[in-house]
């Protein structure tokens, strides 16, 4: 049994991202941290690996940045690390990643489970869950808040997702892409020993020749970043007693027809 | 023929009404690019919520109402979108960006290597044909551009409230095709084996009013009962039961909290509003005991208005408020609701 799971490096989410004098993205000194989202993913492939004896690779598509995430993967016990790069992936859209994301599990070739956080908190997209799991031909369980059974001999999979309206609990098949929420486990911290064999980790990067695949077209492209506009100094103060305090904000609200 | 799609989300037989806003903002780009306006309508109770797109404004209505696509799953889904495209090569699909029509459009836009634009909060077509969006980008921090290219079918994933709603007029009727489903049962392995529905909760994303807790919740002076094992939970979970919900309940609001709050065990998670929980651009947000960490103000800096309510005067959350409330929540909160009970005569 292998398990295959997806992160990336991400400018913390206390730092403030800006769009700097030359138009690109810049978040100053703040630090670079394993995708929020993912910290959920890597522990639930460590407990899924635990269960059933099996293994965990961890693999990050993009420049050398990502090698920090893969770290701390290895770092929290994932047991083996790659990163995918190569030039023609540069300016590319998810098309690209989840073409390269589905080369990598192919190439890995006994994989029965990968694992992506919900989301990249930076850029906001979760569209490459589910096309890799598409270009695949996977089933695709998003949202995921439990593993509630896996059978490696059945190839069957049952968990509970978080929707808009509740938890709907679904059977599959494996083997399966799914994503998974933030209240499916708690995500450990890595270990002192953890750390000391990721620093010293030598991470294969894997080309797309070496997966053997070429990318569909790149469809979007980003023309421009820019800041948003300036929202601070238009506070009006509300002062009082309590009762004052909201009998002056109903006026204002019922002004403003928000309620 | 091409056209522009838009599909009608579904749920339990009735559409979205969220739905309307794609079809609205599908509206301007078919009468840019001179094409018809195409809803899509999948699953139960289908043939009324064609009926119903007509109404909004659809010219043409593509309709499955395959048992298989009663309750939204993926495979079948998507499997009938993509032979839709291939088949039809519309210029655009749009949908709201829901957790359903995030996957949707992604899975088919893979299917078909098209391009797929999330988050788009406005568009415009271009003079060759391509559609430009906005997207807030970094959890809301910046905002990009992006295009899509000319030929190819380009897919559009809608903030939800970002658009407005196409107008209803209930004499217009839409031309309704019937297509068969692509998948049988057999050939789905994904089954849904139950539900549970979140009872009276309103759905964050969709609210026009929120009414949001944070780490101060804990600040109740309720005693917590003798041999709480945590009296500060108890007084929080307590204060979002009694004293938030009532507030939101007089607005019809749905009620959000900030991640200390989640984290800290005061309310689930399915109510975090921020960098790591929902993004929400109410009507109006009213934020109570939350001091306005940059992770928060991520999910929902782009409310209409926004109250705040803190002890703190110097709580971040006052520089990004228009109405600023010092004091204590637990004397403001049940004060505004008095006062809203009077004032909307509820």
């Amino acid at each position: 049994m292998h398990v295959v799971v997806f992160t990336r490096s991400t400018p913390d989410t206390a730092a403030k991202v800006e769009v700097g004098a030359n138009g690109s993205v810049t978040w100053g000194d703040a630090a670079t941290v394993v995708n929020p989202w993912d910290e959920y993913a890597l522990e639930e492939a460590i407990l899924q690996a635990k269960n059933a004896g099996g293994k965990t690779t961890v693999i990050a598509i993009g420049p050398e940045m990502h090698n920090e995430a893969l770290k701390h993967s290895l770092a929290m016990g994932l047991d083996e690390a790659a990163r995918v790069w190569d030039d023609a992936l540069d300016g590319t859209d998810s098309l690209a990643y989840a073409s390269a994301a589905a080369g990598a599990v192919k190439k890995l070739g006994d994989v029965e489970l990968v694992i992506f956080g919900k989301e990249n908190v930076d850029v906001g997209t979760d569209q490459q869950n589910y096309q890799t799991a598409r270009k695949l031909g996977w089933t695709m369980l998003s949202y995921v808040s439990k593993i509630l059974a896996v059978d490696y001999n059945a190839k069957t999979i049952k968990v509970e997702r978080l929707l808009e309206e509740g938890k709907q609990i679904v059977t599959s098949k494996l083997p399966a892409v799914i994503s998974v929420m933030k209240d499916i486990n708690e995500p450990r911290y890595p270990s002192f020993i953890g750390i000391r064999k990721a620093s010293k980790a030598v991470i294969p990067v894997w080309s797309l020749g070496d997966l053997g695949i070429s990318l569909p077209a790149t469809q979007t492209r980003t023309l421009k970043y820019s800041n948003l506009p300036v929202r601070e100094g238009q506070v009006e103060m509300i002062e009082g007693t309590p009762e004052e305090q909201a009998a002056k904000l109903v006026d204002r609200l019922l002004e403003e027809k928000v309620l | 023929m091409s056209a522009v799609y838009v599909w009608v989300e579904t749920f339990k037989g009735k559409a979205a009404p969220s739905s309307w806003e794609a079809l609205g903002a599908g509206k301007v780009i078919a009468g840019k690019l001179g094409v018809p306006l195409t809803a899509l309508v999948f699953g139960e109770n289908a043939d009324a919520i064609a009926a119903e797109a007509g109404t909004y404004g659809a010219d043409n209505v593509i309709v499955s109402a395959d048992a298989t696509l009663n309750g939204f799953r993926l495979e079948p889904y998507a499997a009938l979108l993509s032979k839709l495209v291939a088949d039809n090569k519309p210029k655009a699909v749009l949908a709201i960006g829901t957790s359903r029509g995030r996957e949707l459009l992604a899975a088919s836009a893979a299917d078909t290597d098209s391009g797929l634009l999330t988050e788009v909060t406005s568009l415009d077509v271009q003079g060759d044909g391509t559609i430009q969006v906005v997207r807030p980008t970094y959890a809301g921090k910046i905002i990009s551009e992006a295009v899509g290219t000319a030929s190819g079918t380009q897919f559009l994933a809608l903030r939800g409230r970002a658009f407005k709603a196409s107008e209803m007029n209930a004499g217009a009727k839409a031309n309704v095709t019937t297509v068969p489903a692509v998948l049988s049962e057999d050939a789905i392995a994904t089954k849904i084996e139950g539900f549970e529905e979140e009872a009276g909760s309103v759905n964050l994303t969709d609210a026009a009013i929120i009414v949001s807790g944070g780490r101060a919740m804990a600040n109740n002076p309720k005693e917590a009962p003798a041999g709480t094992a945590d009296a500060a939970v108890w007084k929080a979970q307590d204060g979002f039961e009694n004293t938030l919900k009532p507030l939101a309940d007089v607005l019809g609001a749905a009620v959000g909290a900030s991640r200390a709050a989640v984290d800290a065990g005061y309310i689930p998670y399915a109510h975090q509003v921020g960098q790591t929980g929902k993004t929400v651009s109410p009507d109006l947000y009213i934020a109570t005991g939350i001091s306005g960490a940059i992770q928060h103000q991520a999910g929902m800096r782009t409310s209409k208005v926004i109250v705040a309510i803190n002890k703190d005067p110097e709580a971040p959350i006052f520089k990004l408020a228009r109405y600023g409330l010092v004091g204590d929540l637990y004397k403001i909160v049940p004060a505004l609701t008095a006062e809203l009970k009077k004032r909307l005569g509820k």
